[in-house]
């Protein structure tokens, strides 16, 4: 035998699968959504996405020399921040507000805690969270409507996003010194925010809000995608999306829930931001428990926060109570079965108990 | 159709090329290699010397105590040495027995018995001198498994016939060539067990195998389950939860659930064993892998030396880069091909020097696609980021004593991560520690 062979321990095949392949799937998967988020709002919103990859590639590429860790920017998660971050900003902001979002996502958030899969939190959402408390104004007000396709015409007109205007009617109808006109403006709205045309410009996106969360459609595609790969679990986001339905059915909210669904980021956030890997629970139960965490959570806020949207915070909520629900949910080992003794004492003392 | 099979585990390219070609016996070899341990248990001890004449079958090493097996000696000629030589499982150098072919396979007399004329306890004395241990890879000693304790009765006995792993054939073709010596094999383990039950176990990519058992099974008691095709279906926790539902205690045996199960090519040897009075002397085994010239499936005295083989196989391709003593998901890796044929090599899977993976290790990120496939519903992640801390308490804690080291969560981690490896790790540790 003159080759030297090879000595390692079993398993000696290994799926055709890496880190970098999940990754950059899930950056095709939010292409459709940013493709039509150039198509709707123009090209100000590629310049705002492509800043804010460059400053998370660019900070993890620094953190890592600066750590003297390995230069892991190839596996692609600090692209994932960088478009997610992007996806939650204001088609408008101005340019330094990516680039700073980026960079407290990158260093911040995820390599001062060790790197990729150290984080507890999303890196993407704690940019957002960051950039909302220190420039609310800029993160909430002044939203561009779209524009749709007519590159050329009408200007944009500042409008505020569905969530908010639902927020502010309810406010309206909710204060006893509300005058008669005003309560029957806020009504109107309440209305027309329910009706078919305001669901399907939700569904389809023409309405205002973040980059990313305009459109369902686009961003549904990106996920049907990533769920027929299997790199991202089913169970997070139907359970969700399925807790936000149930919920906002039965509390009267003052509007259908279909409207909830569409609105804001709950598509981008259960979608994209909940089934992050390194955030979300590793068990099975963990993870139905983790979305419904997160959808009651969104409808708490959405309901009776202070805030008109709640997809970001109860994402990072329920990020930190990862390790918990982990523990607290260990499946059920193989060879531990329910005794059959059980369910005969069972019928037996009913038996006994007539 | 929808065939049964257990909750998780994984699918594999099963690349069964092999599994068209008659096993063909090989030539004898000119020496063969007998290390006195090839079984769970005890070691034997030898019982013959430096010089001595043996014949083919004749015992050259004796049990020691009840969970071990005599060794037997597979060839006829002369004891050249009783020393240590390279083990394939042990991974170091084990005492041996090296006997030297005179070239004309003298064997010691036999006589033939009818089993049905057998008290069960005179079975399971002829099993246990003839070597015989579980032929599927695991060679624990097959006298144990048929001898219960009175207060477990047997129910059902299962026929492993999955051959789950990919590359191995040789289950396959032995269901295929040897069918009425199985069925035969089976009733007689049924005596023993005292079940009235059989179930003869075999995954669905097996179709022709499956025929030939429906077709010749003339015995209501004996029947044929199709399985899913799904890696490790051939664990025996895994079998007996696809066939009935039964999941073993942690901590327990199959016993415990009222199963035995059985390797097919285990019935065969128990077959030989008890009508042809043959000790565990030779056993049929798959050489396949892209490193191989010409993959086929063989039969080979115990002990003939592994090069030999695959010599008799038309040699190694170009750029061998790992020699895989049984299946490429649970094999053992060779550092020499100086190493002996045991009673449990089910196959021998030569790599090229590109197909040997070698990725660097990356951090885990948590996808969970290691809790999903595991077999044994543990948490296969947190188990190896613990046992790389040296957190042991933590890895019981997890259970880490349930894994059966399937590999099935090194085999799907997206970040290249050595999960069974830092397992089998942690439990040595433990083990040492008890």
């Amino acid at each position: 035998m003159e080759e030297k062979l090879t000595v390692s321990i079993s398993p000696h095949i290994r799926e055709d699968i890496s880190i970098r392949r999940i990754m950059y799937s899930v950056v095709v998967a939010l292409l459709p959504a940013l493709f039509f988020s150039i198509y709707i709002f123009r090209m100000k919103v590629l310049t705002i996405v492509l800043l804010s990859i460059g400053a998370a590639v660019g900070s993890e590429t620094l953190c890592q020399y600066l750590f003297k860790r390995k230069i892991t920017i190839t596996d692609g998660s600090a692209v994932i921040t960088g478009i997610l971050l992007a996806f939650n900003l204001p088609p408008d902001s101005p340019f330094w507000l990516p680039i700073v979002g980026s960079i407290f996502a990158v260093v911040i958030a995820k390599q001062l805690f060790g790197g990729l899969g150290y984080n507890f939190i999303n890196p993407a959402l704690a940019g957002r969270a960051f950039l909302m408390a220190s420039w609310p104004k800029i993160m909430t007000h002044a939203w561009e409507i779209p524009t749709h396709g007519t590159l050329s015409g009408i200007d944009a007109i500042t409008s505020a996003t569905p969530l908010t205007v639902l927020k502010e009617a309810k406010g309206i109808l909710a204060d006893p010194l509300s005058s008669a006109q005003s309560i029957a403006t806020a009504k109107q709205a309440l209305f027309q925010l329910g009706s078919k045309t305001s669901l399907s410009n939700l569904f389809f996106g023409s309405v205002g809000g973040c980059i990313g969360e305009t459109s369902a459609l686009f961003l549904l595609i990106g996920a049907v995608f990533l769920l027929v790969k299997k790199y991202i679990d089913w169970k997070i986001p139907l359970s969700y999306i399925g807790t936000v339905f149930i919920l906002t059915l039965f509390i009267p909210t003052g509007i259908n829930s279909l409207f909830h669904i569409l609105s804001g980021g709950l598509v981008l956030g259960a979608f994209f931001m909940a089934t992050d890997m390194v955030t979300s629970p590793v068990t099975p139960k963990g993870r139905w428990i983790f979305g419904i965490g997160c959808g009651a959570i969104t409808v708490l806020i959405r309901l009776w926060g202070g805030y008109p949207e709640g997809v970001s915070y109860s994402i990072l909520l329920m990020n930190c109570a990862t390790p918990l629900i982990d523990i607290y949910t260990k499946p059920k080992k193989f060879g531990v079965v329910k005794k059959k003794a059980t369910t005969e004492e069972n019928t037996k003392e009913k038996e006994r108990l007539g | 159709m929808l065939y049964k099979t257990f909750k998780g585990g994984i699918h594999l390219q099963t690349n069964k090329a092999t599994d068209k070609k008659k096993i063909k016996p090989l030539p004898l070899p000119e020496r063969v290699v007998i290390p006195v341990s090839q079984h769970t248990g005890k070691p034997s001890t030898p019982i013959v010397k430096l010089g001595d004449k043996v014949k083919t079958g004749q015992k050259i090493a004796e049990a020691e105590g009840f969970v071990s097996v005599p060794q037997h000696s597979s060839i006829s000629g002369e004891v050249k040495e009783i020393a240590h030589y390279p083990h394939p499982v042990l991974g170091r150098d084990a005492l041996s027995i090296v006997i030297e072919s005179d070239g004309k396979d003298k064997w010691i007399k036999r006589k033939k018995h009818d089993y049905t004329k057998l008290a069960r306890s005179e079975i399971v004395e002829i099993i246990k001198n003839g070597g015989i241990v579980g032929l599927g890879g695991a060679a624990f000693p097959t006298h144990v498994k048929l001898s219960p304790p009175k207060e477990k009765p047997i129910d059902t006995l299962i026929l492993n016939g999955a051959e789950c792993e990919p590359y191995l054939t040789v289950d396959h073709r032995t269901m295929l060539e040897r069918t009425e010596d199985i069925i035969k094999g089976a009733k007689i383990i049924m005596k023993v067990l005292e079940c009235d039950r059989c179930i003869i176990a075999i995954e669905s990519n097996k179709k022709d195998a499956i025929e030939k058992f429906k077709n010749l099974i003339k015995d209501e008691r004996i029947e044929v389950f199709t399985l899913k095709v799904k890696y490790p279906q051939g664990e025996e926790r895994q079998i007996i939860k696809a066939c009935l539902k039964r999941e073993v205690p942690s901590g327990g045996l199959p016993m415990d659930v009222g199963v035995v199960v059985q390797n097919v090519g285990t019935v065969c040897a128990i077959y030989d064993a008890v009508h042809r009075d043959i000790p565990l002397l030779e056993r049929s085994l798959t050489i396949s892998g892209s490193g191989i010239k010409e993959p086929q499936n063989v039969k080979v005295r115990i002990g003939t030396i592994l090069k030999n083989v695959i010599d008799n196989c038309g040699g190694y391709a170009d750029g061998v880069g790992k020699i895989i003593m049984g299946g490429p998901l649970m094999g053992i890796a060779q550092y020499t091909d100086e190493v002996p044929i045991l009673k449990a090599t089910s196959g021998i899977i030569v790599q090229t020097e590109d197909e040997v993976s070698i990725e660097e290790e990356q951090p885990c990120i948590r996808c969970s696609r290691c809790v999903d496939v595991c077999p044994m519903r543990l948490l296969p992640c947190e188990i190896a980021n613990y046992a790389e801390h040296h957190n042991f308490d933590k890895c019981e804690e997890l259970d880490i004593m349930d894994c059966k080291e399937c590999g099935s969560c090194s085999f799907v981690c997206p970040a290249k991560r050595n999960i069974a490896h830092l397992v089998k790790f942690a439990k040595n540790e433990i083990m040492s520690k008890m």
